[in-house]
């Protein structure tokens, strides 16, 4: 690990404290692998479309650039600042996201998610920025409740507020994942915050409890949830539909198994030639599965596990609780990010619509993604050596 | 404050470990997929990329028994075409029109067709398949495979059959012995992306045909072609309707000619005789079709009539109810019941005895056997002599018996039986059932199936067939073969007769139903050395002209057919 070692003959203050290098250097791997696996996985269907092999990697290149300046930017920021800011975040997605039913709204894949950005050509998914918003609110709302948090109203209040902002999400735009993963950061912080494990327990039993339910009631045949409810199917059997709602879930699961254990080498997936819908997006685990085989799929889950580590480090050593919390909350939203991925390309979960952070092909998802970091680099870099 | 920060750590570690405890269990997901699952998702994703286009194999030959062959394979193309690699469709379209002959809306319909593949014609000349190779058109594949074809052209056309499109057997032995014949079709696998597109690096897989087995039957190409030329004679002078002729080793079932004259070209089956009228449905024209490819020998029953006799006679001498020195009495009917079943001579035989009454082949003496005999026991030995059995011969569409129920059988049923009428059996049936009473009472299977080779010569299988033993005696066998040799040598049969040898055998001349209309069936059977028979031949003129007597239009034939073949088959001149 990159630690600088602590010089005892300095005396200036700066070196007195620490800048994460190993994030750093975990993010920059993650996001090189991205390109690499982008262009592999879409030049195929670009060329097909847009005439241009690198169209899809040129795009991202762009987010990804403009993304690390954002994160020097941020890193560079008193991240403590940041908490004045806390009220604007939490109101600004609840007002950003309904935007997408203005002019303004881009249509997608038949949903609208996106706004357009006038003048840059940059499309903006309110999703993401309500997710820096939440963690950035919730760590503030810890901050402020102090000890309330231990009582049972003081939780119920931490557990209120993302309420309506997921529900904002899930209704206007379609988008039950980033519900979720806002639901899941929420929680997470609010798991940390507060001392105690029975309400969690209860509340994780309860969530099982209600899915084990849902696929009951679905596998028993009524109409219950008409469209997710094929998708609960079709995750149960992927291959008794492979033409219609399962399509996705086998043509991964296809690619996956045809990779093996070594895979078939770079750039040589055949899954990507149009077989596999989203190859470049969220289905891209599966490509990375049939190119670099078990091998690779491994290498990337390490460097996640790595990465939320150094994450862990840095949030149990922030010097304060507003920095803990906030590194918290971007621990919990790549690792619920990473883990539904790759969940749902494994078909261990129902299919729902995911990137895999930093690789997946997305310009809103890698930027602000790299904000956070930013933030989390901030925090590190206030982390005094002699604490350590 | 510390108090919290230390639960706040802790928090967070555990945090962390539900998260990494995550990752490992998809971690376990992983490995299910990509090792335990690897080859059934594998091949399925192999399945969806590759498009094949599949290899005919080489259909196995068809040998006569000196090894001459008699269904062999010739080189031709496949033409077609691939919807997403044709870049000009007008010039494709105008091209296979051209080339293969074929008109525009016909070809257009198929190459518009929006599939992987889509097959314009097969069975193209090698000479056209090159012509069209020639343009290099995108999208179009000519493909080489085999068409059957027969050097002898119509040489035993309704035994040996003919094969379809698909290089399947259609009629005849290329039925019959199709699994042992067609081989394993090879592909060409050629893998394409989700649009069916061939990704160009990829390059193609071959699995490669296995040829079919050859064939070799018991048939004698020159035995067939003499016969062959005997039936079509006789079919010209007698201007009959059909004549058939079968020869057959009685000791093994070896079937060595099989002729159903007129035959049909094997290399052109499908064409209508001339004189067809066009305007005809496609069921009037494979109603004609299934009628000129009718193995009559086979797929049709007739009234045996006197050749009955035969059958009649052993099972009267093996029951003992008389012996060749019996006395018979012919007036020229016999009364069975309130009948009067007259005899063909009119003015009757009068005294004889047995032996006398087969060379006469006197109708009352024969209901006379029939009647001591009974209608338990006759019915009894017709089971026995496998007639209510099909023989099992190796061909297909074989017809059974047609014969009374037991229990609607009286008397008068029985004497018309006993001489032959009133039921019907296929001409192989009595060739087999005599066969099996002349040569010491074995029941024999009828095949021309022998063995299969590979291509290079090995015997891969050689065929054995079922036989019944006893179902005569030896004695009764060979008191059947003087009987029959003294019918050929003094008695109706004489025009069988050939120089030099000891022929014995039958005549019958059968009335077809409805009586009265004047068509008649003339028939012989007769086999040689009549003492150990080692060739018997029937031979079945169907509705001749003229003369319609067993003894003067089929005896003829089989003379002739013995003339030839007796030397031929090294058969020992007899010598008193």
């Amino acid at each position: 690990m990159a630690v600088p070692r602590k010089g005892k003959q300095r005396k200036k203050e700066q070196s007195e404290y620490f800048f994460d290098y190993s994030l750093l250097f975990i993010v920059l791997f993650l996001l090189g692998f991205g390109l690499v696996m982008i262009y592999s996985a879409s030049s195929y269907n670009a060329f097909e479309e847009f005439e241009d092999t690198a169209y899809y990697l040129k795009k991202q290149l762009v987010a990804v650039i403009v993304g690390l300046v954002a994160m020097i930017v941020a890193a560079n920021f008193d991240y403590r600042r940041l908490a004045y800011l806390a009220t604007l975040g939490y109101v600004g997605s609840a007002l950003l996201i309904p935007a997408v039913l203005s002019p303004l709204g881009v249509e997608s894949h038949g949903a609208k998610r996106w706004i357009r950005i006038p003048g840059i050509g940059f499309n903006l998914q309110p999703a993401e920025v309500a997710k820096v918003g939440m963690i950035l609110f919730l760590a503030v709302l810890v901050c402020k409740m102090g000890k309330g948090i231990r009582t049972f109203k003081g939780f119920c209040v931490m557990v209120a507020f993302p309420l309506p902002i997921a529900a904002e999400i899930y209704l206007i735009t379609q988008n039950m994942s980033s519900a979720i993963i806002i639901l899941g950061i929420s929680v997470l912080m609010v798991f940390v915050a507060s001392p105690d494990y029975k309400k969690f327990v209860i509340m994780g039993l309860l969530v099982v409890a209600v899915a084990a339910v849902v696929i009951y009631l679905v596998v028993s045949g009524s109409d219950f949830l008409a469209f997710r409810g094929n998708r609960i199917r079709s995750w149960l059997d992927p291959e008794s539909d492979p033409t219609d709602t399962g399509f996705q879930t086998l043509q991964g699961l296809y690619a996956i198994g045809s990779g093996g254990i070594w895979g078939k080498g770079l750039g040589q997936s055949m899954q990507k030639l149009s077989f596999l819908p989203e190859s470049q997006n969220d289905m891209i685990f599966s490509i990375i599965c049939e190119e670099l085989g078990l091998f690779g799929a491994v290498a990337v889950i390490l460097m996640f596990i790595m990465l939320l580590w150094r994450m862990m480090v840095i949030a149990n050593n922030a010097p304060d609780l507003f920095g803990a919390m906030l590194v918290v909350g971007v621990m919990g939203h790549i690792a619920i990010q990473a883990i539904l991925n790759i969940a749902v390309v494994t078909a261990t979960i129902p299919n729902t619509g995911i990137s895999l952070p930093f690789i997946s092909y997305g310009g809103s998802s890698v930027l602000f993604l790299l904000i956070e970091i930013g933030i989390v680099l901030s925090v590190a870099k206030r982390i005094q050596l002699k604490e350590l | 404050m510390l108090n919290n920060k230390i639960v706040h750590r802790k928090k967070i570690l555990v945090s962390f470990l539900l998260c990494t405890g995550m990752f490992v269990f998809l971690f376990g997901r992983l490995v299910y997929l990509c090792v335990w699952q690897a080859e059934h998702y594998a091949s399925q994703a192999t399945d969806l990329h590759e498009r094949e286009r599949s290899i005919k194999a080489a259909r196995g030959r068809i040998l006569d028994c000196n090894g001459k062959v008699l269904a062999d394979n010739k080189t031709v193309c496949t033409v077609s075409v691939i919807y997403n690699q044709i870049e000009d469709p007008e010039e494709v379209i105008a091209v296979l029109c051209r080339e293969l002959e074929l008109t525009e809306d016909y070809v257009r319909k198929r190459v518009e067709k929006y599939s992987s593949m889509e097959r314009i014609k097969s069975n193209v000349e090698k000479t056209i398949g090159d012509r069209i190779r020639e343009y290099d058109l995108a999208g179009v594949k000519v493909d080489e495979d085999y068409k059957r074809y027969y050097p002898y052209h119509d040489l035993a056309s309704k035994v040996l059959g003919f094969t379809g499109g698909d290089n399947q057997g259609i009629i005849g032995l290329e039925v019959a012995y199709d699994k042992y014949l067609e081989g394993e079709p090879g592909k060409i696998l050629t893998v394409t992306d989700a649009k069916g597109i061939e990704v160009e690096s990829a390059g193609e897989r071959r699995i490669e045909p296995v040829s079919g087995l050859d064939l070799c039957i018991s048939m004698d190409m020159n035995i067939q072609s003499y016969a062959t030329q005997l039936a079509n004679q006789a079919l010209a002078t007698k201007e009959a309707d059909s004549v058939s002729i079968l020869v057959m080793n009685p000791v093994s079932g070896e079937i060595l000619a099989m002729v159903n004259a007129p035959e049909f070209d094997l290399n052109d089956p499908f064409k209508l005789p001339e004189g067809t009228q066009e305007n005809i449905t496609a069921e009037e024209k494979q109603n004609i079709l299934n009628g000129i490819w009718r193995n009559g020998c086979i797929n049709d029953t007739y009234e045996p009539g006197s050749t009955f006799k035969v059958i009649t006679a052993a099972a009267g001498l093996s029951e003992g109810v008389v012996t060749p020195e019996s006395s018979f009495s012919c007036p020229g009917f016999i009364i069975v019941d309130d009948r009067k079943i007259r005899c063909h001579k009119v003015s009757g035989h009068g005294s004889q005895d047995f032996t006398h009454t087969m060379m006469n082949s006197c109708n009352p003496a024969l209901i006379t056997v029939g009647l001591r005999l009974g209608l338990d026991s006759y019915y009894s030995y017709f089971e026995s002599f496998g007639l209510k059995k099909k023989t099992g011969i190796d061909l297909p569409g074989e017809a059974g018996t047609i014969m009374h129920k037991k229990e609607n059988m009286g008397n008068v049923e029985l004497a018309t039986v006993a001489f032959g009428q009133s039921f019907q059996i296929t001409p192989i049936q009595l060739l087999t059932t005599v066969s099996s009473i002349i040569n010491g009472g074995n029941r024999i299977t009828p095949h021309f199936g022998v063995k299969t080779l590979d291509s290079e010569g090995n015997v891969v299988e050689v065929f054995e067939y079922p036989v019944t033993e006893g179902i005569v005696s030896e004695e009764t066998s060979a008191t059947m073969r003087e009987i029959l040799e003294k019918v050929v040598a003094e008695g109706s049969g004489k025009n069988g007769k050939v120089e030099g040898f000891q022929v014995g055998g039958k005549t019958a001349t059968s009335q077809t139903l409805p009586r009265g209309s004047g068509r008649y069936i003339a028939s012989f059977i007769g086999f040689a050395p009549a003492d150990d028979p080692q060739v018997i031949a029937l031979a079945i003129v169907n509705n001749p002209q003229g003369v319609y007597y067993g003894g003067q239009v089929a005896a003829p034939i089989i003379r002739q057919l013995y003339e030839n073949i007796l030397p031929y088959l090294g058969i020992a001149e007899y010598h008193e």
